[in-house]
This record gives C-alpha cells, sequence and structure tokens, in this order.
C-alpha cells in the first residue's frame, strides 16, 4: 500500500491557524458563504443552513467541531462542499489553498499524543516545508452523533 | 442486475402480494375455485420462469406445488392440513425470491422436506380424513367449486389484459425524481412571482401567471401519479392476522373499508408499518380469546375493523376492535411502576388523558412480553412514526366494548402551505394545517397578553391560551414580551399560542428533509427555500408544544371544545349563549357570537360626560350602556363589559356579573314589549331574558343607523333575510323568529338565489342593500326576471336612505325600504308585506 509512486490530490484549507486536507475526490466544490440562515437550538458545531444552487446545504463550523481555538471572525468565510450519502455539506474554513500532490507513502500515522479529538478524524499527516497538514477523514468529520452520544 | 431476473422479482413480488390477501380466504373457503385457480396460477408462472431462467431449486418445488394444486384443482377436497401446507410452501418460495433479489442467485439448501409432504399429499396417502361435519359439504362442493372456478378464471384473466392495456409500469425512482424536479418548478417559479412582485409594471406579469397555472397543474398531477390506495398497506395485514389468530388461539375476522383510499405513496410507506403494529396490538391485547369473549357475551370471534376515508388535506384510518378495550386501572398502575406519573398526579386526570400514557415511552401493559405485541416497538414509536409525517393519533376505548385508533395523516409530504413568520429577526415557516388563527396582541389593539405568575397567557374569546414565545423555545434571546402576534396553533386536542415578531405572508413550500445532523430536533420538521432563494427552518408545531408545561396543556385540553363550538352550533342548530346578570337576578342572554368581547375595565378609567359613561378603547371613545336604568356601575376595581363591535365602532354593555357560556337551543318563547328585550327563552333549565342588543346599538350612536317608521300587522309566514354581516344576521333572525315568521339566513345574494330556487318556499325576502358581488339592487333584478320568485315582495335593509336609493329601489323592484336598525319598523314592514300577500291570496 505505501507505494511512494501513488500519488493522490488533495485540496488544502485552513481552519483556526491549522492546515488540513481533503481528498479532491471528496470535495465537491468551493464557495464563499454568502447568506446562511442559523438553526435555532443545533449544537456550536453545525454553523447554519444554506441554498446552493437549489439544494440545502448543513455547514459545519470545523473549527468549532474539532475544539480548535478560533482566532478569526466569528464565522469563517469559506466553505468546502462535500456530498455525504444524499446530502450536502459545507465544511467551514477560513481560507482554502491550493490543491497539492502528494504521495501516499509520505502519509504518516497519527502522533500519538494527537489531540483526541483531532485524531479521531484524522486520517494521517503530511509533513510539508514548514508546516503539518492534516488529511481528514470525512465521514468521521460528519459522524457528530458518536460524539454526542460520548458527550 | 439481469434485466430478466428483476422482470421475474417484480412480477412475482405483486403476484405474491395480491395472493397473500386471498389466503386467508383460501383458508376460510377451500373450496373456492376462483382463489385455488389464482394460486395454482402464480405457482404455475413462477415454475415455468424459472425453468427459463435456471432456477432450479424454485423449479423443484414449485412443482410439486403444483402437482397438488392441480389434483385441487381437479376436486380433491382441500384439508386444513392442506392449507397450511400451501402457505408454508409459499413462504418458502418468499424466502428463496428473498435471498434471490439480494444474492442474485438462488440460496443453496433443499426443500425436500416440503417437497415430499406435498407429492405426499398429491398422492393422497397424507391426506388424513378431514373434520366430519365439513367433509361432506367439502365432497359435495368440491367439484362445483372446480367448475366455477374454470369459469371464474376467464373473466379475471380478460380484465387484467384490459387494465394492462391501460397502464404502463413506471419505476418508484421515476417518479421520485419527477416529483423533486417539480419541486424545484415550483421553488422557481415562486422566486420569479418573488421578482415581479417588487416590479408593477412588467411585461413578465401574465406569461408567469400562466406558467405559475401550468406549474399547479403539473404538481398536482405529478402528486396524482404518486398516490397509491391505502390497500397496498393492508394487504399484508390478512395474513398477518391469521397467524397471529393460530398462534393466540384466538379468532379474529379482519374488515377492511375503503382500502381503495388513494394517498402519497411516500406517506404510505411511513404509515405501513405504524398500522401493522397496531393491528398486531389490537389482536395481541385488544380481541379476548373466544372462552373469555362467549363469557362476556360476545360473539365468538373478534373482530377488527380498518377503516380509511379522506378528510380535508387529511387520509382518516380507523382501527376499531371489539375487544375488551383500555383497561385503565392497569394502565395507571404501570405508569406509576414505570414513573411516568405519581398516584395524586393521576388521580385528578381523566380517563382519556390515562389512556394516552400507553403513547409514552417504555410503556407496556402486557403482562407477559408476547412475541407478537412486546417486541421493544412500543405505542411510542407508533406515536413518533405517525407524527414525524405530520399526523395524528388518538384512541377512544370504551371498557369490555372496544378500542378505536384514530390516525389522521396528511395526503402528501412534498408541498404545504406555510405561514412565514418573524423571531428575533430570523425567519420560520409554520404549516398552515396546524394554525387555526392569528391574533395580534399588545400595543393598542384588543388582546393583551397577560400573566398567571410567569406563564403567558392570552384572553381569547373569554378563554385562557397558553401562550409560548417562539423565541425563547428557540433561544434565541428576547424581544418584546408584551406585544406582537400570536400564532393560534392546535395539535392533536391542545391549542396553543406561539408568540412571534410578526408574521410575513404565506407561501407554499416544498418541504425539504432536515439534514440528518439535525433530525434530533424536535422542534423543527424540515428545511425550505423561499421565494427570495433563502433557507428556513419548518417549525414542527408538535415539538414545540413540548415546549408548553404540562399544566399549561392541560389547560388548553380543557379549552378545545369551547373553540369548536360555534362549528357544533352550525351543526346541530343550537346557539351559544353568553349568560350574564345586570340590574334584576334573572338572567340574561345574548348570542356569544354577537359579542365582540368580553373586557374588564378599572372603573377608574370610565368618564362622564354630557351624562354618558365612556371609556377610552383601542384609541376611541366607547360609549357604556346600561342594560335597565338602575344597573349601577361599580365605583372601583373592574367593571365586566361586554363589547359589541361593528364597522370599526364599538359600545360596551355594562353588566353584573358574566355567568356561563351554554350551547342551547334559541327558542324565544314569549315576545317581550320591553325596549331591549327581545323576549324570553329556556336557557339550561332557567327562564332568561333575550336581550336585544339591537335596541342599544342606535343608543350608543344616534346615527348608528338611520330610522324610518311604517307600521302594520300579519301571520306566520317564511322570510328569506339576505345579508353579509353574520353580525346582523345573528341579530335579525331571533327577532323576525320572535315575531312569529320562519327564517332562512343567507349570506349573500348568490346563496339567497340557491335558496329561492331549491323550491323551498319563501313568502318574503328581506335583503341588505349593500353586500359584496350580488347587492340588494342586483338580486332584486335576478329575483325579478326568473320566473317563480318575480312575485316574492322584497324589503331592503339600508343604512342610509336617500331619496335616490328609494328611487333606485322602487325600479329594481322592492317593495319597502326599512334603515337597517330600525327594529319595530322591520317588523311592521314584514307584517305589512304579509298582510298584502294574505289579501292577494
Amino acid at each position: 500500500m505505501n507505494d511512494n509512486t501513488n500519488i493522490a490530490e488533495y485540496v488544502t484549507f485552513t481552519a483556526a491557524g491549522q492546515m488540513f486536507a481533503l481528498p479532491i475526490e471528496r470535495v465537491q466544490d468551493v464557495f464563499k458563504l454568502a447568506r446562511m440562515t442559523r438553526v435555532p437550538l443545533a449544537g456550536p458545531e453545525i454553523a447554519g443552513v444554506l441554498n446552493l444552487r437549489g439544494r440545502i446545504v448543513t455547514a459545519i463550523h470545523l473549527g468549532n467541531r474539532l475544539d480548535l481555538q478560533s482566532s478569526g471572525q466569528a464565522t469563517p468565510p469559506m466553505a468546502i462542499g462535500i456530498e455525504f450519502g444524499a446530502e450536502s455539506f459545507g465544511l467551514l474554513v477560513d481560507a482554502v489553498g491550493e490543491v497539492l500532490k502528494l504521495a501516499d507513502g509520505e502519509r504518516e500515522a497519527n502522533p500519538i499524543n494527537l489531540d483526541r479529538k483531532l485524531a479521531r478524524v484524522s486520517a494521517g499527516v503530511f509533513r510539508l516545508d514548514g508546516q503539518l497538514l492534516v488529511v481528514l477523514d470525512v465521514d468521521r468529520v460528519l459522524d457528530l452523533d458518536v460524539e454526542a452520544a460520548a458527550a | 442486475m439481469d434485466e430478466l431476473l428483476r422482470d421475474f422479482l417484480t412480477e412475482t413480488g405483486e403476484s405474491l402480494d395480491l395472493v397473500d390477501a386471498q389466503l386467508v380466504r383460501f383458508e376460510q373457503e377451500p373450496n373456492n375455485g376462483a382463489i385455488l385457480g389464482n394460486i395454482f396460477r402464480l405457482v404455475h408462472t413462477i415454475k415455468g420462469t424459472c425453468g427459463f431462467l435456471g432456477l432450479s431449486r424454485l423449479e423443484t418445488l414449485t412443482h410439486a406445488a403444483e402437482t397438488l394444486m392441480g389434483k385441487f384443482r381437479d376436486g380433491m377436497p382441500v384439508t386444513a392440513e392442506a392449507v397450511t401446507l400451501i402457505l408454508s410452501t409459499i413462504d418458502r418460495i418468499k424466502t428463496i425470491l428473498d435471498e434471490l433479489e439480494a444474492k442474485q442467485q438462488e440460496p443453496a439448501g433443499s426443500d425436500a422436506d416440503l417437497i415430499e409432504q406435498l407429492a405426499g399429499m398429491a398422492r393422497g396417502d397424507a391426506a388424513r380424513p378431514p373434520p366430519l361435519q365439513k367433509s361432506a359439504a367439502q365432497d359435495a362442493g368440491a367439484p362445483h367449486d372446480a367448475a366455477v372456478a374454470a369459469e371464474a378464471e376467464k373473466p379475471a384473466a380478460e380484465t387484467n389484459e384490459k387494465l394492462a392495456s391501460h397502464s404502463i409500469r413506471v419505476s418508484v425512482d421515476t417518479l421520485d425524481r419527477l416529483m423533486t424536479t417539480v419541486s424545484e418548478l415550483v421553488l422557481t417559479r415562486n422566486q420569479l412571482l418573488e421578482i415581479v412582485r417588487k416590479h408593477e409594471e412588467s411585461d413578465f406579469k401574465v406569461p408567469l401567471q400562466r406558467l405559475s397555472n401550468v406549474t399547479a397543474e403539473l404538481q398536482e398531477g405529478v402528486m396524482k401519479t404518486r398516490m397509491q390506495p391505502i390497500g397496498n398497506a393492508w394487504q399484508k395485514l390478512p395474513r398477518i392476522v391469521r397467524d397471529l389468530c393460530a398462534e393466540l388461539g384466538k379468532e379474529i375476522e379482519l374488515e377492511m373499508n375503503g382500502a381503495e383510499t388513494e394517498l402519497d405513496r411516500q406517506v404510505l410507506e411511513l404509515v405501513r408499518d405504524p398500522l401493522t403494529h397496531l393491528v398486531r396490538n389490537c389482536a395481541d391485547h385488544g380481541i379476548e380469546s373466544p372462552t373469555a369473549r362467549i363469557a362476556a357475551g360476545k360473539p365468538r370471534s373478534g373482530t377488527i375493523r380498518l377503516t380509511a376515508y379522506h378528510q380535508g388535506g387529511h387520509i382518516i384510518i380507523e382501527i376499531a376492535d371489539d375487544g375488551r378495550g383500555l383497561d385503565t386501572a392497569r394502565i395507571k398502575a404501570k405508569a406509576v411502576e414505570v414513573g411516568l406519573a405519581g398516584e395524586t398526579e393521576l388521580a385528578g386526570k381523566s380517563d382519556v388523558d390515562i389512556c394516552n400514557f400507553i403513547f409514552a415511552p417504555g410503556f407496556s401493559t402486557a403482562a407477559a412480553v408476547t412475541s407478537i405485541s412486546g417486541r421493544g416497538v412500543g405505542m411510542d414509536v407508533v406515536r413518533s412514526n405517525i407524527e414525524q409525517i405530520g399526523g395524528t393519533v388518538d384512541l377512544k376505548t370504551v371498557a369490555g366494548a372496544g378500542t378505536i385508533f384514530t390516525i389522521k395523516i396528511p395526503l402528501t409530504l412534498a408541498i404545504v402551505s406555510a405561514l412565514i413568520v418573524a423571531a428575533a429577526g430570523e425567519r420560520f415557516a409554520i404549516p398552515q394545517l396546524s394554525v387555526l388563527e392569528l391574533v395580534r396582541a399588545g400595543g393598542s389593539g384588543e388582546h393583551r397578553i397577560e400573566r398567571i405568575k410567569d406563564t403567558p397567557v392570552l384572553r381569547l374569546r373569554n378563554k385562557l391560551l397558553p401562550l409560548l414565545y417562539l423565541n425563547e423555545v428557540f433561544k434565541l434571546g428576547d424581544s418584546d414580551r408584551e406585544s406582537g402576534f400570536v400564532v393560534v396553533i392546535q395539535v392533536g386536542n391542545q391549542v396553543f399560542g406561539a408568540v412571534v415578531d410578526g408574521v410575513l405572508h404565506t407561501e407554499e413550500i416544498v418541504i425539504k428533509p432536515m439534514s440528518s445532523k439535525l433530525r434530533h430536533l424536535a422542534v423543527f420538521s424540515g428545511t425550505t427555500i423561499l421565494g427570495d432563494g433563502s433557507v428556513i427552518m419548518i417549525v414542527d408545531p408538535n415539538g414545540v408544544s413540548q415546549a408548553l408545561g404540562r399544566a399549561a396543556a392541560q389547560a388548553a385540553q380543557a379549552e378545545t371544545p369551547e373553540l369548536t363550538q360555534s362549528e357544533q352550533a352550525a351543526a346541530d342548530d343550537t346557539v351559544s349563549l353568553l349568560v350574564f346578570r345586570a340590574g334584576s337576578q334573572r338572567p340574561k342572554a345574548v348570542p356569544l357570537s354577537l359579542v365582540t368581547r368580553l373586557e374588564e375595565i378599572d372603573c377608574r378609567h370610565i368618564e362622564i360626560s354630557d351624562g354618558r359613561h365612556l371609556v377610552q378603547y383601542r384609541g376611541q371613545l366607547m360609549p357604556l350602556l346600561r342594560i335597565d336604568g338602575e344597573t349601577g356601575l361599580k365605583n372601583e376595581g373592574a367593571q365586566p363589559i361586554l363589547v359589541f363591535s361593528d364597522h370599526g365602532r364599538s359600545m360596551g354593555l355594562v353588566v353584573d356579573e358574566i355567568v356561563d357560556i351554554v350551547e342551547d337551543k334559541l327558542d324565544i318563547e314569549v315576545t317581550s314589549d320591553r325596549p331591549g328585550v327581545l323576549g324570553y327563552a329556556v336557557v339550561k333549565g332557567n327562564t332568561t331574558e333575550i336581550v336585544d342588543v339591537g335596541h342599544f346599538l342606535p343608543q350608543a350612536f344616534e346615527d348608528w343607523f338611520r330610522r324610518r317608521d311604517a307600521a302594520k300587522a300579519g301571520p306566520a309566514r317564511t322570510v328569506l333575510l339576505v345579508d353579509d354581516s353574520p353580525f346582523f344576521r345573528e341579530m335579525l333572525a331571533p327577532l323576525i323568529k320572535a315575531a312569529g315568521y320562519q327564517v332562512v339566513a343567507v349570506g349573500s345574494g348568490a346563496d339567497a338565489m340557491a335558496a329561492l330556487k331549491s323550491g323551498n318556499r319563501v313568502d318574503l325576502v328581506v335583503t341588505d342593500v349593500e353586500m359584496p358581488d350580488m347587492d340588494g339592487f342586483a338580486l332584486a333584478q335576478a329575483m325579478r326576471s326568473t320566473p317563480g320568485t318575480a312575485a316574492i315582495p322584497i324589503i331592503a335593509l339600508a343604512a342610509m336612505v336617500s331619496d335616490e336609493t328609494i328611487e333606485r329601489g322602487r325600479a329594481v323592484g322592492f317593495h319597502d325600504f326599512v334603515a337597517k336598525f330600525d327594529r319595530p319598523g322591520l317588523i311592521a314592514a314584514i307584517k305589512e308585506q304579509s298582510a298584502d300577500l294574505n289579501r292577494a291570496a
């Protein structure tokens, strides 16, 4: 499996100062957040719901979802569109970076001392020049119920 | 999956469902040739196709079954054992088909056991002699039945062919996609309408209107394609009940009415399980064993009756059994045991409330957990499943006589009309179906939000309506707590008001399912995209009602019948009467519908001007009148008054005490000459003065109506009273009745013409001049040009009587003009006209 010649593309983005990436095939689109509707009584990780070309998108506040200390605005300005099941989700992030081609072999397992919440959604770490890139496991990021039940 | 195999599975599945329903009848009438023929045909078709598709296991099994069934068709009597054997063969076929569908190949395994029995029975050696009393009839009946079967088969096959040529098979996915597309179209249409609304003069207006109509038609058409008869959800029930009977040793008949009632297939899928559960429940808990039934003097076999019918935009499904009914004592004990309520709490509850405990989570009274209903799926799941699709479930039970569950569900889930409201700066949609009315509260308006300790309530038609603030329920911060709009919502038996900051408009919304991450929020049922493109949450009235305290909910429950009183009155000729005391001890009453509001005003606010009592009310000076001179106003505290309003003017009638609101027939038995009293009637056993509100209105405002005199006399006739204002209809009808006439009151010129043409005798028409659509003049013209009504005298009621109107009235054929509040004048005019009739006769 760990084959250096196997190259995958990742969409990178930052949330609360941390750089993340998603496999490009999981990313539907990237869009600027326009009008969003708050959902009363929803947890802090749900930023709201919005209309993206006729589809209703549930916006997940990634920073809140991962308990990251947010430094920027209350509501991040960008969203990464993801299809999950038959539904559309948007991961709210502070900025979207470039698409990187990275070899599978360079992906490292989570450091054992990684924050538990982050470790649960991380599919591995890439060491880039100057910073670490955490690859997110989308399915786990969107698996809100487990944590709600655990909490 | 292989195309052929898929077709085979679909078709076989359908035939199996069909046969399932007949299997039970097959058992009751084992020698009914038509049923036997159907089952035989099914087995035969499966066998044929299996050979073709190379499904050897199915082929061998069906071959053996076919051989046996062939014998039956040839006249071999069908025994109970044979029925069981055939049923288990069909079950086996189903199992194999299920696996075939899942894995696309026949499961391994052997059916040798069944095949051997089938073959044995076909040979005749396993067919033990059937019960004696039956055998004679069977032997005699079988060959005959078989012959009938052969004949019955032919027409059945022909009908099938005819049906097939008129319909095509469309996959459910296609329909679902079509529905989604139409929903999108509706959304886009709404957006366009929103844009055009902003531009007064737009070339798009007319084509858009057409687009809008076409969209609506298309929407309706697509919805129709998705409609399926409720019977589809019932098909499996006969078999289930049959199996339950065998298992429980009970005898149960399942009656099904209205199986053809249609509803959206999505809804159908969602009610299937709750329905099945309820039927199981009836069979397991409701119906007693045959011995217990006989001991209770009931027929040996119990009945479960399923009934479905449409009502408004809903479908009603009733599941009734004639079993033992719910045991409230046991429910109470269980409620205490599982900690749902305390003993004292229960003591104050009605039986209805107690019965509703069976819907509580974790509740099951079955002493022993049986394999039938005690499988952890409780009534709470039934209820929540039904509520999830915007439905309700109610139950009625009579100890010893049975239980009726009534399920009310919307016909479709896709598109509903909703009220868009604002709370704390956010917008929400509330489905119109659950909204009873809107009330503006606070400010100088007539309704005030009041508080009992910390509980907000609203006085609505002299009832206390529990309130909740939508922004508080949603934890969205504070808003103005004293004013706003109250959306009066009904959930089941419960009525409450939701206070919102504003009511924006109504819109046909397309319900989009809730995100799976938000589905745990009980207060919302879905999301939708509005015409302006924004997403808003759809409020689930059920979920919101849970925010009400339990006490408030109960208060509301007690209130519901009152709110529907006016409907009941319309239905059974009774009138809601407001009974009060003023002056003398004799109770007085007015029709409640005439009373705009009941108020208590602070005596300090009553002013005296020019010998008249006035009070500032809703930014106007409202005159206060006393019923008879001597009724004193209170000097301090709150003075109860009845407020009557019409055309923006109000007057207050001072009373000592409001006694009650009663439902009774209003028959004025003795008329009165005393001003202000129409007459006397017996109301709830007490002789009661019926107050003539009409006497007081002109006193309050002298110019309320101009007065014109007339006078004379005559006998009993039928008067058709036409007035668009319910106020005047209510006012004048008893008045004319009291003068000894029959009164038919209608609300419009069109209704009047309909009443006249209906053939009922009308001697005289009393009509308002000013009415929307068809006014008094137009009515008169219409009557004059219609044979049979041309000669009927017409008395016109006019608020303003000018020479010009009189002239015009004469031209169209009014016989008389009476000022709208001239009570003696009207009666006199009626008497005069009927006297003329007498002379003419």
